[in-house]
């Protein structure tokens, strides 16, 4: 994704979203998880799903951070109103002055289905990710 | 904000040792580690010797289980590492080359795996046309995917009776978590 491109959640309905917010770019366990994430994307695939990571660190760190990383999934930078979407989901720790470490699965229409708060210092994995999609296709399979 | 009630905890092997896993160690014994590790991720490498250690000091207590988790976006080599393990597992060979990648990880490459190929005298010519058609990677990625489901977030990661040891990776904390679980399952709780 290029640095100057606008992302607005309305785009991505029709697909179930993973918003993983994370504190910074770069930090170990950020890029831990971030790795972990590019890995699992064929897992998301099978569900259909789009991943986009959010932190406040700016879009020239963040194309530094995915390319050291060879991350493919947009990185939002969330820089200026700092923190303004991480605040609306209730994800952003104000001490810190960083988004915390939140996961967040969106249903088709882009109502938050799952939601997970990790411990700032606890890669929270892909399973709670995978679990949530997996129930979403459920309930919409039993529609 | 708070966890909404279907996070299910990932602290547990979803998909126990079975008939396709690489294993060492007594069948009978109390306490079975199942560790996901990527042959070029460093930490594993660290834990390789560990993990050693205790399997030697724990031959009856301990059995032991390998599984591939290899990030391939940050450890290139990694992949066709975990592809040429399983070639050598195809001739009973797994354990060997298993120890020989990460005795060799500072080179780490795919003409650095076919030298241990050729070390091990496996049948270079075989293995490489095996690796070049990825007959093993539906192995590999059936691992990885089982790592993510039972919540494997780095590696290594270690299951011990199950249940993800989320504490360090050095000889004291490995060998008191195989003997805690080995009271454990003796006591029945």
């Amino acid at each position: 994704m290029s640095p100057e491109r606008r992302l607005n959640l309305a785009d991505l309905h029709g697909t179930p979203v993973i918003i993983a917010f994370y504190p910074a770019d770069f930090s170990p366990v950020c890029s831990d998880q971030m790795a972990l994430y590019q890995a699992v994307m064929p897992e998301f695939a099978r569900f259909g799903a789009s991943l986009v990571g959010l932190s406040v660190d700016g879009v020239w760190c963040h194309r530094a951070f995915a390319e050291s990383r060879r991350l493919e999934f947009p990185l939002l930078s969330d820089f200026e109103p700092k923190g303004l979407v991480a605040r609306e989901y209730g994800a952003y720790d104000t001490d810190e002055g960083t988004a915390e470490r939140a996961l967040f699965v969106l249903d088709r229409e882009g109502v938050v289905a799952w939601s997970y708060l990790s411990p700032v210092g606890i890669n929270p994995g892909a399973d709670g990710i995978l679990n949530a999609l997996e129930e979403l296709s459920r309930q919409g399979a039993a529609r | 904000m708070t966890t909404t009630p279907f996070h299910v905890t990932g602290a547990r092997l979803t998909v126990p040792v079975n008939e396709s896993d690489h294993v060492r160690g007594s069948s009978g014994a109390p306490v079975t580690m199942v560790e996901y590790g990527d042959f070029q991720c460093p930490y594993c490498a660290a834990a390789y010797p560990v993990v050693e250690l205790v399997l030697n000091e724990r031959p009856e207590t301990l059995r032991f289980a390998y599984r591939h988790f290899p990030l391939a976006n940050v450890h290139p080599s990694a992949e066709i590492a975990a592809e040429a393990a399983e070639a050598a597992g195809a001739r009973q060979e797994f354990w060997p080359m298993h120890h020989w990648l990460f005795q060799h990880q500072p080179q780490l490459s795919p003409a650095v795996v076919m030298l241990g190929v050729a070390e091990l005298g496996l049948p270079a010519d075989a293995v490489q046309l095996e690796l070049a058609g990825h007959v093993y990677l539906d192995k590999v990625q059936r691992d990885f995917v089982s790592g993510v489901r039972s919540g494997v977030n780095g590696t290594p990661t270690f299951f011990i009776n199950g249940v993800r040891h989320d504490r360090g990776h050095s000889l004291d904390e490995l060998r008191f978590a195989v003997d805690s679980a080995a009271t454990d399952s003796s006591t029945g709780s």
